[in-house]
């Protein structure tokens, strides 16, 4: 079954989510929505210096406060060694994880957590806060990722030496590691080049701006096992993060998915989850903690600021003959930032025979950098694509025909070696060149950019089991946590294989001890991943139901066949017999073997790499430096869209985050190393009166690996609007934004500098 | 600290509860009264994940005291649905897929209804502007927008 | 024999700097065996923290995926996303 071709009953229909009802009503669970009888405030203490030695904590005023039921510190946590953990985003270190979620002996950015307390109300959790007395060394610290990259420098962990790099350092410095990725010759490439761009870009750090805050739940019963409570990408994730940093049995901890509000990738690590478990099993109560905004401004996420440096070559007709790209991202506190995903993804939508990709991963004193989005790949995709379109200027080439000509395809060697199988990037340049919105004429002051974006997708462990009620009826049970509408394409693909209408089928998220493993949700992973092991299990459930029909019509499973919801005799030697509905065997079940579930756990394999191109219009105001987006066109190769209403939803809303990125959106600290915009009025998204329409248009090019040929589809649509929007400004006002965000003061300076 | 005895109208019942001076619309509706479909985003104002209608006007119940509630009529989340039959808000919400995380949901709901109790017809930039108190991270808005237009036309027949 | 080719980072701190190397091997298990004689100390790197591409198509967890006598095999850095 490679789902070319064929007719389908429920693929790619619009349905309504299973969990919409819900969602529209206030009914459903999020993370802060659950309580329990008894239940403790608990609350933490953030520093707020960027970087200090912590001389000593003082909490006996704290703990005599009446109503206060625990104050920890690090010296609570077992200091675990260094171990690599792998929570989806580039391998960290649990050891690092830990000392994220407490500080110890340090405090490395402004909202790095130095203690917490549980309180029997919110204002005695505040007021013992208050008589925690912490004895700090202020240190000097650093922001900025070539200040920190510079010998000399304030060393943020004492201990890091770089990796990737021979012969390994003796002295430790800021710089966590080397990468590199390289094809063919790119100095022998830019030789062969008429004409060669080179630019230097930076942007800030951005944060992932859920509206739910991180919330958690933890419940220890007298037997030391504890229930957790809480939103996250992953619940399989925060047990095993939980269990690491506490020494604890895995199985002695229950992690139950809420609905989660959100996530992006900021909600693939632990930050509160380890402290509410350690604060309930001080105190035998269930512990409750929830962030404010402003925490999680200053303690979660944001991506990387990065400095980045890209530089293409090409002949007169457009051939590329080399590019290469030098990247520097912020990492945070710890090592960990996406810049090697930064190198990978720069020039993938290129057939290249000369690239070379350098990246740093280098700690800084700010909040450790969580994923984002196709984590790394907006960043080094703004740095490309703004010298992709410069270098079509100034070769006097239309900028689509530029990427056209250069365009990767089958069998093309992604920057990273291997050679891609079936893709559909060329596909979106189609698309966007008949799209009536790429020839619209447009006004003075207004110009268009095109950019294009890419993410390699990926699979990984996932678990579905598909139980069938005695009255037909069927419960599908993910491992996964929806996070945007997955069950309602879960439903779709299990409704499809069963041939049963889709109000037959009920989707759910289990908790950890009643699912198998499943990996994270992100990545753009869990519609090919989850959906799998749906189209496994639920092939497991029509396997069973042709055995059950050959014991009541006395044949062999061979002579039964499974067709629309039906078992029917696979021909006429079988004999004649009346087809047996789902709901008809399932009344049976009892009589025939008992109940018919089918379950799989698999490491989904074959994720096929995903293309977008935008085309972006902006109109500049030249007085006040304000950039309107005036009409916007995401495009994107999807492989299939199960649900296209959600497919597209994916590519709007990627495209408005990206447009928030590229316009409003940074980080600022002040000289102090203090973060002065941790809230919603300052921190600036993008809101409904900001945005015009976004426009969608899918392209399916299926990924032969998968059943019904889905690739990932949440990353890409992040990936192509900064430099969009870039490349759409300069078009405007002949201005090359190379510092992101392109907000008015920055406009109005690059404006003056032209002048 | 002494608690103030509040008697409100909640989606059309009367309703009483004890809260502190200081505690929020929003603390109270969630934490003493169980409604918890209003969601808290930012406690400053800036999201609208909270949004309800007090005395017909939308409001942020994360900038309202619960004290304040005394003798008014607040509507939330949770009376937008006639028993089983959702506003058309809600159902068209559904259909046209505008929501995707689900937990700035509410709030555009209760901001939306407010809009078109007052204005049924209200142009598609009209829907921007009010519903820019109301933070979505998860849609690009375009699907929220058009939902509500739909509704406004289904609703005025 | 396989064509195998390793980051620059495994190249240079286990393989004196050579990217591009010539293995026999059937399957991931063996493939980093018979690396992990020739270059000892590779073999752990290689399956603590790396992805392998196998003719283009990337494996996150491999162990027994079949190499084929012409196959290109990538080691790759374990990818991952938001």
């Amino acid at each position: 079954m490679d789902g070319q071709g064929q007719d389908f009953k429920w693929i790619g229909k619009r349905t309504v989510r299973p969990d919409g009802v819900d969602k529209v009503t206030g009914r459903a669970n999020f993370g802060a929505d659950f309580s329990l009888p008894g239940m403790l405030v608990g609350k933490v203490l953030r520093s707020t210096h960027p970087h200090a030695r912590i001389l000593s904590i003082d909490t006996e005023k704290a703990h005599a406060l009446p109503g206060v039921k625990a104050v920890i510190t690090a010296a609570d946590l077992p200091d675990i060694p260094s171990e690599e953990a792998h929570f989806g985003e580039d391998p960290t270190d649990f050891r690092h994880v830990s000392h994220n979620v407490m500080a110890r002996d340090k405090a490395l950015y402004d909202g790095h957590v130095v203690a917490a307390v549980a309180a029997t109300s919110e204002s005695i959790a505040d007021e013992a806060l208050g008589l925690i007395e912490v004895n700090y060394e202020v240190l000097p610290h650093v922001l900025d990722v070539e200040e920190a990259m510079k010998p000399g420098a304030p060393l943020v962990l004492e201990d890091l030496i770089t990796g990737g790099v021979t012969p390994t350092p003796k002295d430790p410095s800021n710089i966590a590691k080397r990468v590199q990725f390289d094809l063919g010759d790119t100095e022998a490439g830019f030789k062969k080049a008429n004409m060669v761009v080179e630019r230097r870009f930076t942007t800030k750090p951005v944060h992932q701006g859920y509206i739910e805050p991180h919330a958690v739940v933890a419940s220890t019963s007298e037997d030391g096992h504890t229930l957790v409570w809480c939103s996250s990408q992953g619940h399989f994730m925060i047990r095993a993060a939980c269990a690491k940093l506490l020494g604890l049995d895995v199985s002695q901890l229950r992690v139950m998915p809420a609905e989660i509000g959100g996530g992006f990738g900021g909600k693939i690590t632990v930050y509160l989850e380890p402290l509410a478990v350690l604060l309930s099993r001080k105190t035998g109560r269930p512990v409750k903690m929830v962030m404010t905004r402003e925490e999680v401004f200053r303690g979660t996420g944001p991506t990387s600021g990065t400095v980045m440096t890209v530089k293409i070559g090409a002949t007169k007709k457009g051939q590329i003959t080399a590019a290469e790209a030098t990247l520097a991202y912020q990492a945070g506190a710890f090592p960990g930032s996406p810049v090697g995903l930064g190198c990978m993804t720069a020039f993938a939508p290129y057939d290249l025979e000369n690239v070379k990709t350098v990246g740093f991963d280098v700690v800084v004193n700010r909040p450790k950098a969580t994923a984002y989005r196709a984590p790394g790949a907006p960043l080094a995709a703004f740095a490309a694509e703004s010298v992709l379109d410069e270098l079509a200027k100034a070769l006097d080439i239309e900028p689509l025909e530029l990427r056209e000509k250069n365009a990767a395809k089958e069998g093309t060697k992604a920057p990273y070696g291997p050679r891609f199988g079936p893709i559909g990037y060329v596909e979106t340049l189609q698309a966007v060149r008949d799209h009536p919105h790429y020839s619209a004429p447009l006004g003075p002051n207004q110009g268009r950019g095109i950019a294009s974006g890419f993410w390699m997708n990926f699979g990984g462990q996932s678990s579905a089991v598909v139980n069938v009620n005695e009255d037909g009826t069927v419960v599908v049970t993910l491992g996964h946590p929806d996070i945007g509408g997955s069950r309602a394409s879960m439903a779709l693909m299990a409704a499809e294989v069963l041939g049963i209408d889709i109000a037959k089928v009920r989707p759910i998220i289990g908790d950890t001890h009643t699912i198998g493993f499943s990996d994270i949700t992100g990545g753009s992973k869990v519609t090919f991943a989850s959906g799998m092991a749906v189209v496994e299990a639920a092939g497991d459930v029509v396997a069973q139901l042709r055995e059950r029909t050959a014991m009541i019509w006395e044949v062999e499973a061979e002579g039964v066949v499974w067709e629309d919801g039906h078992a029917l005799p696979a021909s006429t030697n079988v004999g004649e017999f009346e087809p047996l509905s789902l709901a008809q065997i399932a009344a049976m079940a009892a009589k025939i073997g008992g109940p018919i579930s089918g379950r799989a756990s698999i490491n989904a394999k074959g994720a096929g790499p995903g293309f977008g191109t935008h085309i972006c219009d902006v109109e500049v105001d030249r007085e006040t430096g304000r950039v309107v987006v005036l009409r916007y066109t995401a495009v994107q190769d999807a492989g299939r869209a199960i649900h296209p209403a959600y497919v597209e939803g994916q590519l709007q809303g990627g495209a408005a985050q990206g447009i928030g990125w590229a316009l409003n959106e940074e980080y600022v600290y002040g000289d102090d190393g203090r973060l002065q915009n941790p809230g919603f009025l300052d921190y600036r998204m993008p809101v409904a009166s900001d945005l015009p329409m976004i426009d969608t248009v899918i392209v399916e090019v299926p990924n032969p690996n998968h059943p019904f040929g889905v690739r990932g589809v949440g990353e890409v649509p992040i990936v192509p609007p900064l430099a969009a929007v870039a490349n759409a400004v300069e078009n405007a006002i002949g201005v090359r934004m190379a510092d992101l965000p392109m907000s008015p003061p920055h406009i109005l300076a690059a404006l003056e500098d032209k002048a | 600290m002494t608690k103030h005895h509040v008697s409100t109208t909640i989606n059309g019942e009367p309703a009483e509860f004890l809260c502190e001076p200081q505690q929020t619309l929003l603390d109270v509706l969630r934490d003493e009264l169980n409604l918890t479909g209003s969601k808290e985003g930012c406690s400053s104002g800036d999201c609208g994940a909270c949004s309800v209608i007090m005395d017909g006007r939308v409001a942020c119940a994360c900038l309202a005291l619960g004290v304040e509630a005394e003798g008014r009529s607040i509507e939330t989340i949770e009376g937008m649905a006639e028993g089983e039959t959702l506003h058309p808000l809600q159902r068209l919400f559904l259909e046209e897929a505008a929501l995707q995380c689900g937990y700035c949901t509410p709030g555009f709901l209760v901001a939306a209804k407010a809009l078109l109790d007052r204005k049924p017809d209200p142009t598609e930039t009209e829907v921007r502007f009010w519903l820019a108190g109301n933070l979505c991270r998860c849609t690009g808005y375009d699907k929220i927008v058009r939902a509500v237009l739909s509704a406004a036309a289904e609703m005025r027949g | 024999m396989a064509q195998v080719v390793l980051t620059n980072e495994l190249a240079n701190q286990f393989a004196g700097g050579e990217t591009k190397l010539e293995v026999p091997a059937e399957n991931v298990r063996q493939l980093i065996r018979a690396l992990e004689e020739r270059y000892p100390g590779m073999g752990p790197e290689l399956e603590a923290g790396m992805a392998v591409a196998i003719d283009g198509e990337i494996f996150a967890d491999p162990f027994l995926e079949p190499i084929g006598p012409d196959s290109e095999v990538y080691f790759l850095p374990r990818i991952g996303g938001g």
